[in-house]
This record gives structure tokens, C-alpha cells and sequence, in this order.
């Protein structure tokens, strides 16, 4: 009985070893996505209708972790163990796209398919908040212009960085750098507040410094989803938090959002452009898979679809800002005749 | 010194003495009684957050059990049913010809309207109620039209005819009869429209919308465009594969080590060294095997990402060191006299080992076994490296294909910005983990005094 015990474990051993060894030679059936965790709802829902629509594909893998790890992972390589499309709320840098082709990805096609805004919101009973980049740059930056000076930021109350703001202490949960928000949030709040702030005379590396350096004392980088966001604001609900617009419209009975410029974000301000801190989304595709994994041209189509993220499609009621159908059919188009990403 | 405190006691008298032992008592007793209390208070405060937790846990998982459900009648209706036959094959169409045209057919039936249908249903259960289409199907889960179209094309026959249907409530409606969401907020502060509410509540009231038990937590896979009908099938056949992979990969490799060394090798340095590693690496954070994993099985073997068979992997290395512990340490517990007898009545080595020690081990090696396996399952850290975090939507027929694994989804399902439905969610997963472990846990207790006995 012990020596059969014994054979037993002995074959299932070698059993495991022939699996393990014949998964190589197998070729790979399942698109593979990663990437931004803004993007990763609406990825999700076209993966799970996609399967549901081509029942000759089986539904992609989309897995979260952040547009910079997601665009990390697109270019590790050409293979069946490298993912074949990365989602991103970031455009992708001229760095990233080198590493892609130092490691042999030459091929990289970019999918615009949507808008999100990034919205800053506290706890429903909080007060109201009338925001312009300005205040939010005086707020958290780490030194900040007074009376023509640089000096460490002074400011503990939000009324104090502006009369008109209520009188509640300065406490703002971002987005970590692993995420395609941040990149945003630098350039279109930071960066722009900190313009508007009028920084005193210095040499440009100073000045991009002051721009984007943030204070550590009041400010706390989320490098988990938006619900770790929430969570710091449920804990302390004086803080201000910075979400995507689809996670606050989910949770419109728990946020009170802010106004930037005195826009109110919607669907229809950000579509518009009034609402100044938006972004577009999108994914990029590893072009050389095309055709080696089965499904990645018509994931692409399906996607841009009207039924998904066209005006009305499945996507909007998920909280995408759509993007016009025009629009949506040129970046088919870009994508079907192979057109290379250029940062 | 020492000598300096006893010449002290030899020049003391006896009443002293006995006074120096008495005071000497009082604080003894007290020190005995105040180790009691802080051993009864820490006990005491262990149960108690016990407690707390399990109670919330039940508080918010138990109701996610209980979903609401829509009783009413479908008509599948001939001229919203796109598609036509089914078709037959033919004699001489080959079978790759047929698939073709079976695709073909399920693809126009999937494009037909099947939300026309839904909406007409649950219509007719309030004829008189004016709503809009959009408040309609939005008390309805989105994956309704699906079920609706399944049941379809695996019954053509039911074309044309009146069907009794459940329909399962969306996650939003569920929220607002089980009153997640205050009912006095303002409609801009609402996830359903006004129009629906009213339904909801109207449906509720005339008793065709009923909480059912949500036998599809256990047979669904994760779904993001209808969380109301989002399971855990996909996450429990991840998380059973891989503990195969442990179970069969573990349990062989670690106790043939703990037997060569305990019993076989020589007591050396390289030996003590190697004794030394595997209890360095039962403290190793499980995050580093999933480093190791990712690195190793899939950048250098090319391993598929995300694939159970990767995770099992990475759970069988963190398993290993644990097994080889509980196996050696049964072993020296086997007393030396039967290792003599043996020897003495002519037996090898291995003979002494194989017919005589290990049988005696067993119950300890099936409860290192089993505590390794239910360690394993409850593992997160190391699957996120290795890609099981993916939104993965359908069941994996093979340890090959993607996964997700139990303790992973209760991680995604955390992270789902639907928060009023998803605590529920999370909660009842997390109920269904630990009841898997109790379940494991119980097996072990069972085969050990089972096994105890009869020896």
C-alpha cells in the first residue's frame, strides 16, 4: 500500500512536469489585457460582451495595476507570456515607447475611445468647495510664492489659501505616479495652478520643481484603486479626494464634488471641454500579436462600436465620456491600416 | 554576590526568616493572580474581536445571499427573434462547415432585441405604470437578456411561446429595496431614475419581485456589466486547481525530503545547512515568491500569465518548508526502539522506514498537509504578481487557462466602485472562504484521530 502511495505521487509528479512542459508549445487563445484601473471598468464590460457577442472568442483577461505598469508589461516583449494590449488614462512618453522597441516591440498602436474627468470630491456632509487649480497648487504644493518669495507652505486651512473656500483643514488624497491620473492631475491642476500662482523669477529646473513638488505633511498618495481614496475620506471626511468621473457617479450618495473654475463636471462639460481637468483614454496594441492571438482586431472593433463606446452605448451608462462617432471611426481606421504610435 | 546573600540569610534568626518569606509570599500570590487576569483579559479580548468580526461579516454577507428577483412571464416573441432554425447538418457538410454556420446563427440570435423581451415582462406586471423603457431595464440586470437568449438556443421550440421567468434584479435595484440608499435623497443623488424606484417598489409591494437565494454566487462567473449577477465559479475552479497543483506537487517532494534527512543523511555541515534554509524559508513573505514566481516560471519558462497552474506553483514552494517541518518532527517522535526492532529482526533501512516509521507519521504529515493547503488557499499576495488579479470572464476548463482564485476576488470585489452592492458581495465571499477553510480544518481534525485511533 506505501510503495503504491508512493507510485502515485511519483506519476503526478511526472504528470504535472508534462503539463508544465506542453504549455510552452501551446499557443495562446486569450487576449491579454493590463493596465490603468480607470480604464479597467470599461475594458471589463467589452471583454465580458465581447464573449458574449463572438462566441468563437473566449472573453479577454483584463487585469488593473496602473497605466504605467500596464504600458511596463506591453513592452516587455513579442510573446504568448507578454500581454497583447495595455490600457492607459495616460498618453504614452517617448521612454515608454523606447523600451518598447529596445525590447523588440516595434509595432504599437494607439486606440483613443473615450474621456474621463478627474473630479475632486469630499464627504456629502462636508461643505461646498468652489475650486480653480490655483487654490488646490497653494493647498498641497510643498513651497508656494508669498509676497515674491518661496517659502515652505504655510497654509493649514482651506480658508486660508482663499476666503471664498470653507474653513476646513487641508487634507488631499492623490493618485500615487503609477497612475495615469497623476500625470493629469501634474500637468492640468498642478502645473497650470501653478502658473496662475505667479512664481517669483527662477531658472527653469527650479521652477518645474516648485511646480510639481508636493508637501508630504497633509497630502497622501493612493497607489491602490479609487476605493482606498474612499476610504481615506470615510476615516477623515474633512479630506478632499481626486477620482475618476465614472466612480464618483457611482457613489453620488457618499461624494459631494467640487467645482473647478466654477464647472460643474458632467458627462456633457467634459465632452465639451469646459471642464478643464479631463483626459482621454485609451489602449494601446501590441501589433505584432495581431493575428498570432485570435480576436485583437475585432476586441478593437467591437469596442469602438457604437452599441459600446459610441453616444448611448453600454459604455456611457458605465460612466465614459463618449467621444463623437466620427471620431471613433477614424481611430478604427488608424488602427486597421496599422498607423504607428508618435508620442 | 550570591555568597554575600546567604551569609546575610545564615546570620538572620528563624523569625526573620519566616517574616521575610511571608512578605515574600503576599507578593508571589499577587503576581500569580495578576499573570491570571491579563491571561484571562488577553484571551478574553482575543474572542472579542473574533467575535466582532465574524459578526460583521455575517451582518453584511448573509443578506448578499438573498437577491431580489422579478417573477413574470416572457413571450418570445417570433418577430423580435432574429436568426431563423437553427440549423441541422446536412449530409456530407462537414463538421468545421456546420460549426461555421452554428456561429453564424447564435450570432445573429445574439443581436436580435432580446431587451425588447425583458422590458415587455416586466411591463406586463404593471401595465397601468408609466415609465420609460430606460427605467425599465434598469431594475433588471443586464446579463437578463443573455439567460433569456440561452434558454433560446438550447429550446428553439420555445419560440412563440409564454414562458414563467425569474429575472434577476440589477445590483442598483437590489440597493434600493434593501434600503441601502437613504430613500429621502434628492434624485441627483440617486443611482436609479425616479420612474424606476417606483417600479421597483410597486413590484415589491404586489409580491412579484421576492428575495431568492442567489444560487449563482456559486455557479456564475465575475461580471462587471451586470454585478447583480456576478459569482464565484471562475475564482473556486482557479483557487481547486491550483491546490491540486500543491497537493500533488507538496506533499511527494516534502515528504520524501523530510524522510531522506531525518532518517538517511548524515549529520553533517551540509546537512545544517540545508536544515537551516528550509526553516529560513518557511519565514520568507509569501509577496517574494510571487516575485520568484513571475520571474522564474513565466519570464524564463514562459509559463502563460495568470494561469492557475503558475499560482499552484508559487503556493507549492511556500507549502514545501511547512510540510518537510511537520513531517521531520513526526518522525522524531517515533521512538528508536521500533527503528531497533526492526533493524534487529533483519529489515533494511529502507525497509525500517517504509513499513515501520512512516505508517506511524501519517496523521502528522495529513495535518501538515491540510493546514499547508488551507495556508495556500487563503494566499493573495503572491497571485498578484503573477497576473491572477485579471478580470477573468469565464470558468477555466484547465489549470492553463487564466484564473482568479477565492481569495483574489474578494480583493477585486473590494475594489468595485459599486460600493453599496459590493461590501455585500465581498462579505459573502469572504463568508465562503473561511467556510471552505473550517471545512478543510474539520477533514484534518477527522483523518487525525481517525488515523490515531486505529494505530
Amino acid at each position: 500500500m506505501k510503495s503504491a502511495l508512493l507510485k502515485g505521487a511519483a506519476i503526478g509528479l511526472l504528470a504535472t512536469s508534462l503539463v508544465a512542459v506542453s504549455a510552452q508549445a501551446e499557443a495562446r487563445d486569450t487576449i491579454q489585457i493590463a493596465g490603468s484601473s480607470t480604464v479597467l471598468p470599461f475594458a471589463s464590460i467589452v471583454a465580458e460582451e465581447f464573449g458574449n457577442a463572438f462566441p468563437e472568442f473566449s472573453p479577454p483577461n483584463v487585469a488593473s495595476g496602473g497605466s504605467g505598469t500596464g504600458k511596463r508589461l506591453l513592452c516587455e516583449g513579442v510573446g504568448e507570456d507578454t500581454i497583447d494590449i495595455a490600457n492607459s488614462s495616460s498618453k504614452m512618453k517617448q521612454s515608454e515607447l523606447d523600451a518598447c522597441h529596445t525590447n523588440g516591440v516595434m509595432d504599437v498602436r494607439e486606440v483613443v475611445f473615450g474621456y474621463d474627468g478627474i473630479v475632486f470630491a469630499t464627504g456629502i456632509n462636508e461643505g461646498d468647495f468652489a475650486l480653480t487649480p490655483e487654490m488646490i497648487y497653494k493647498g498641497i504644493a510643498a513651497q508656494v510664492p508669498v509676497d515674491g518669495q518661496m517659502v515652505d507652505n504655510p497654509y493649514t486651512n482651506w480658508n486660508q489659501v482663499d476666503p471664498s473656500l470653507p474653513d476646513q483643514d487641508i487634507f488631499v488624497a492623490i493618485p500615487g505616479t503609477n497612475h495615469g491620473t497623476r500625470e493629469v492631475f501634474d500637468i492640468k491642476v498642478l502645473e497650470d495652478g501653478c502658473k496662475a500662482a505667479g512664481l517669483p523669477e527662477m531658472d527653469a529646473d527650479a521652477e518645474k520643481a516648485a511646480c510639481s513638488t508636493v508637501r508630504q505633511d497633509v497630502v497622501v498618495e493612493i497607489s491602490g484603486d479609487y476605493t482606498e481614496t474612499l476610504a481615506r475620506l470615510q476615516a477623515n471626511p474633512a479630506a478632499i479626494g481626486v477620482f475618476g468621473l465614472s466612480f464618483y457617479e457611482q457613489n453620488r450618495d457618499t461624494l459631494k464634488v467640487a467645482t473647478i473654475n466654477g464647472i460643474t463636471p458632467t458627462l456633457a462639460t467634459i465632452a465639451s471641454g469646459e471642464y478643464p481637468v479631463s483626459r482621454p483614454l485609451q489602449f494601446y496594441i501590441k501589433g505584432e500579436h495581431i493575428g498570432l492571438v485570435p480576436g485583437i482586431a475585432e476586441y478593437v472593433a467591437f469596442f469602438l462600436s457604437d452599441e459600446m463606446a459610441g453616444e448611448g452605448g453600454t459604455l456611457e451608462a458605465a460612466g465614459l465620456v463618449p467621444a463623437s462617432a466620427d471620431f471613433l471611426a477614424s481611430q478604427l481606421d488608424a488602427f486597421n491600416a496599422g498607423t504607428q504610435y508618435q508620442p | 554576590m550570591s555568597d554575600a546573600a546567604f551569609g546575610d540569610i545564615d546570620n538572620r534568626s528563624n523569625k526573620e526568616l519566616r517574616e521575610l518569606v511571608h512578605k515574600n509570599l503576599a507578593g508571589r500570590h499577587r503576581r500569580e493572580a495578576i499573570f491570571r487576569t491579563l491571561g484571562i483579559a488577553a484571551i478574553a479580548a482575543a474572542l472579542g474581536f473574533v467575535i466582532i468580526l465574524f459578526g460583521i461579516m455575517l451582518s453584511k454577507g448573509l443578506p448578499a445571499f438573498w437577491q431580489a428577483n422579478v417573477h413574470t412571464e416572457v413571450y418570445f416573441d417570433p418577430d423580435v427573434i432574429k436568426g431563423g432554425p437553427k440549423p441541422v447538418q446536412e449530409a456530407g457538410q462537414s463538421d468545421a462547415d456546420y460549426q461555421q454556420k452554428v456561429l453564424a446563427w447564435q450570432r445573429t440570435v445574439t443581436l436580435s432585441n432580446w431587451n425588447n423581451l425583458v422590458e415587455q415582462s416586466v411591463r406586463r406586471l404593471a401595465p397601468d405604470l408609466e415609465v420609460e423603457k430606460r427605467d425599465v431595464l434598469a431594475i433588471i440586470t443586464s446579463a437578463a437578456r443573455f439567460d433569456l437568449r440561452d434558454m433560446y438556443v438550447n429550446d428553439t421550440s420555445l419560440l412563440g411561446k409564454t414562458i414563467p421567468v425569474a429575472l434577476l434584479a440589477s445590483a442598483d435595484a437590489d440597493n434600493w429595496v434593501k434600503g441601502k440608499l437613504p430613500r429621502d435623497l434628492p434624485d441627483e443623488r440617486q443611482q436609479l431614475s425616479k420612474g424606476s424606484r417606483d417600479l421597483a417598489d410597486r413590484l415589491l409591494t404586489d409580491g412579484s419581485m421576492t428575495f431568492d437565494f442567489a444560487m449563482h454566487i456559486f455557479t456564475n462567473v465575475d461580471s462587471r456589466s451586470a454585478p447583480a449577477s456576478a459569482g464565484l465559479a471562475g475564482a473556486f475552479m482557479g483557487s481547486l486547481y491550483m491546490m491540486l497543483v500543491v497537493i500533488v506537487l507538496a506533499v511527494p517532494i516534502g515528504v520524501a525530503s523530510a524522510v531522506y534527512l531525518e532518517e538517511f543523511a548524515p549529520k553533517n555541515r551540509w546537512t545544517d545547512l540545508i536544515e537551516v534554509n528550509i526553516n529560513n524559508l518557511a519565514a520568507v513573505p509569501s509577496i517574494v515568491f510571487g516575485l520568484l514566481g513571475a520571474a522564474v516560471f513565466i519570464n524564463y519558462f514562459g509559463l502563460p500569465r495568470s494561469a492557475p497552474l503558475v499560482g499552484g506553483l508559487v503556493l507549492t514552494l511556500m507549502t514545501l518548508p511547512t510540510i518537510i517541518i511537520a513531517t521531520r518532527s513526526s518522525l522524531r517522535a517515533v521512538p528508536p526502539s521500533l527503528r531497533q526492532a526492526a533493524l534487529g529482526l533483519g529489515a533494511s533501512r529502507t525497509q525500517t522506514v517504509f513499513h515501520h516509521v512512516l505508517p506511524l507519521t501519517f496523521p502528522g504529515i495529513l495535518t501538515a498537509t491540510i493546514i499547508g493547503v488551507a495556508q495556500a488557499l487563503g494566499e493573495t499576495a503572491p497571485l498578484l504578481l503573477i497576473g491572477m488579479n485579471a478580470f477573468i470572464a469565464n470558468i477555466p476548463s484547465s489549470p492553463l487557462e487564466s484564473a482568479t482564485a477565492l481569495p483574489v476576488q474578494i480583493y477585486l470585489w473590494q475594489g468595485n466602485e459599486n460600493r453599496h452592492f459590493f461590501e455585500g458581495r465581498t462579505s459573502a465571499a469572504i463568508i465562503v472562504l473561511l467556510a471552505l477553510m473550517i471545512v478543510l480544518n474539520a477533514i484534518a481534525i477527522f483523518l487525525r484521530t481517525r488515523l490515531e485511533k486505529r494505530q
